[in-house]
């Protein structure tokens, strides 16, 4: 070809320096950022103050209500508040988390379908999922950390390191709830499907595992439900952490469940991804 | 006017020189494709096409609804997999190489696909980012881009303010951000008023003649005709003629055409009377066309049998008259 010819190779990166996905998720950051900066706002008293509401209300209120020597040994030597903050915690994370991988999802696919668009440049569906679920680790870290530290001051937290394994099994919390929720997002042709997974979903969940009471409480069925949610492995995490009561065994086999949420939800998410948006 | 500075596609030819010629060796062609074809379950909306766009070519697909244009399209912009058959995009196959062949081409989809709560310049500069650009390099861009399509005073305002042609114009920009060596416009000027068509039309002539490839789908024949210079007609999913524009008239229909209007219900048996004058004609329900490459001839044989039409008009054959013999006239959805 001569120099005549117009295009243009000259400056397009050759096939040998192709991006990682890391590389291409990271190339997301910029929009994230200004998904970021339009939601906080609007999130913040559900991400930030009603947790906090809901943890004064029964923490304290009904805990101050209720507690007495023999509740305190049935929940383990441990007060009310005491009991509920991690598990407030971890339910809180789940139910954001769910909630940033039903809409704004939907929205990306099939509303301002801003997902399609970034198929159309070098992004892949990997990256693209990969940076999604950057930004809901990036969600969740602030919404449990404003929560530890608030809990902290009121002692309910032993110690810094407490604190931080908390925010990393926060993060780990909400990535296993959003990974499979994301991966349903991808399937559903409309958003009647997420009236489901909240009420069907996400409010038993948040209420019958183990957040607010043993869910040895519950009819046996119902009971080794609640063992199958992930949240409750969460909520039993969680629980170790601040009350440092953390036993290794337990810890991993919480630990793997969540991770194997999270890794199937994944692999889920990509599955329904590449069959909706590379068709 | 003021002529924008901004040269979109065309690069600094320099130092990367050589690896075009070994990105595209002796080929030639930005796309290639032989039996392509695109299957959804049993539906084959891609059936067997052969392609090959030179660099620096307009090429349109020209088709009624569901012709599988947009498919093709999807395919060369490696957005979908194909399901058999061969094809090559800038000298890549879309299979292994996805990803780097969409970093060095320009998508306009049929939908926008903006983001309505950003304004105009982030849709732009968020954009760039994805191919890897620097921030300041997407700002620079995107002002020069702005520049070009005449959105310079909407740059801060919100995307849901706008009219339908100044998101068709940010759509077009934002796929130049990454000065594509091949840009794919899926019906650019759909449901644009007159002016916003012409100005698109305008803008992406001028891309034309700064040599970027240019791939489209239409199905206003003007538009085929003002901006491509060589086109394929696609029906039910196969590539059924294939030209320049000039040539495909030339080859499927005559120089001109004589419209004649008599009362309705009349043209049916008046066909008859005329079918002499022309290579070919068509009875339509309230007129008939004669396809003749004299037109002013024909009317005045038709005066000389003594017939007297409501109505005459003469006009040249136009692509919509090779469109509508290829694809008929029935209604495909």
């Amino acid at each position: 070809m001569t120099a005549a010819s117009p295009p243009t190779a000259a400056s397009a990166p050759a096939p040998a320096g192709r991006t990682g996905t890391l590389g291409l998720a990271l190339r997301q950051f910029d929009y994230w950022l200004t998904v970021y900066r339009r939601t906080w706002k609007g999130s913040a008293v559900s991400s930030f103050v009603m947790p906090l509401l809901y943890l004064t209300a029964m923490g304290v209120g009904l805990g101050g209500f209720i507690d007495d020597p023999d509740a305190i040994e049935r929940l383990g030597g441990l007060t009310y508040l005491e009991y509920i903050a991690p598990g407030l915690l971890a339910a809180t994370v789940m139910q954001n988390a769910v909630f940033e991988s039903t809409y704004p999802v939907m929205s990306g696919i099939k509303w301002n379908k801003v997902f399609v668009a970034m198929l159309n440049t070098p992004v892949v569906v990997p990256a693209l999922l990969l940076a999604n679920f950057g930004y809901i680790a990036f969600r969740m870290t602030t919404i449990a950390g404003v929560f530890i530290v608030v809990t902290a001051v009121f002692g309910l937290v032993p110690s810094v390191w407490a604190g931080l394994l908390g925010l990393l099994v926060a993060v780990l919390i909400g990535l296993a709830h959003a990974t499979p929720v994301v991966a349903l997002s991808g399937r559903l042709e409309n958003d009647a499907g997420f009236a489901i997974v909240f009420r069907l979903g996400v409010m038993p969940m948040f209420l019958f595992s183990g957040a607010f009471f043993p869910v040895s409480q519950l009819p046996a069925v119902f009971e080794w439900l609640a063992y199958v949610t992930p949240l409750w492995h969460g909520v039993e995490l969680t629980r170790m952490l601040t009350t440092g009561t953390l036993e290794a065994g337990m810890a991993a086999v919480h630990t793997g469940y969540l991770l194997l949420w999270l890794m199937t939800g994944w692999w889920l998410a990509i599955k329904t991804f590449s069959r909706r948006l590379v068709q | 006017m003021v002529v924008s500075r901004f040269v979109p596609g065309r690069k600094r030819v320099g130092p990367g020189i050589e690896s075009l010629t070994v990105t595209f060796g002796d080929r030639g062609a930005l796309i290639r494709a032989r039996g392509l074809v695109k299957r959804y379950g049993d539906f084959e909306a891609v059936r067997g096409i052969d392609l090959d766009v030179p660099s620096g070519e307009a090429f349109g697909f020209l088709g009624p609804n569901g012709a599988g244009k947009s498919s093709a399209m999807r395919m060369i912009a490696c957005v979908s997999p194909t399901s058999s058959g061969e094809l090559t995009v800038l000298g890549l196959d879309p299979l292994a190489d996805g990803s780097a062949i969409r970093a060095r081409i320009g998508v306009c989809p049929q939908e926008d696909q903006l983001d309505v709560e950003l304004t105009v310049r982030e849709n732009l500069t968020v954009y760039g980012r994805y191919f890897g650009l620097s921030r300041a390099e997407c700002r620079s861009r995107a002002d020069e881009l702005l520049d070009f399509v005449q959105l310079t005073d909407k740059a801060n305002a919100k995307v849901e303010s706008l009219s339908g042609g100044m998101k068709r114009r940010l759509t077009i920009a934002r796929s130049l951000i990454n000065q594509p060596d091949l840009l794919l416009l899926d019906e650019p000027t759909t449901g644009l008023d007159p002016q916003a068509r012409h100005l698109l039309w305008d803008k992406l002539f001028r891309l034309r003649q700064q040599g970027v490839t240019l791939v489209l789908t239409t199905h206003y024949m003007d538009e085929a005709e003002q901006l491509c210079d060589r086109l394929v007609v696609m029906n039910d999913g196969r590539i059924v003629a294939e030209g320049s524009p000039t040539a495909l008239i030339a080859q499927y229909s005559t120089r001109e055409v004589t419209e004649l209007r008599f009362g309705v219900g009349h043209h049916e048996q008046l066909g008859g009377k005329v079918a002499d004058l022309a290579e070919r004609i068509e009875v339509l329900p309230d007129r008939l066309l004669l396809y003749t490459d004299d037109g002013e001839r024909a009317t005045s044989e038709v005066a000389a049998r003594g017939l007297r039409p409501d109505s005459v008009l003469v006009r040249r054959s136009t692509l919509e008259d090779v469109f509508l013999r290829l694809t008929g006239r029935s209604l495909v959805d």
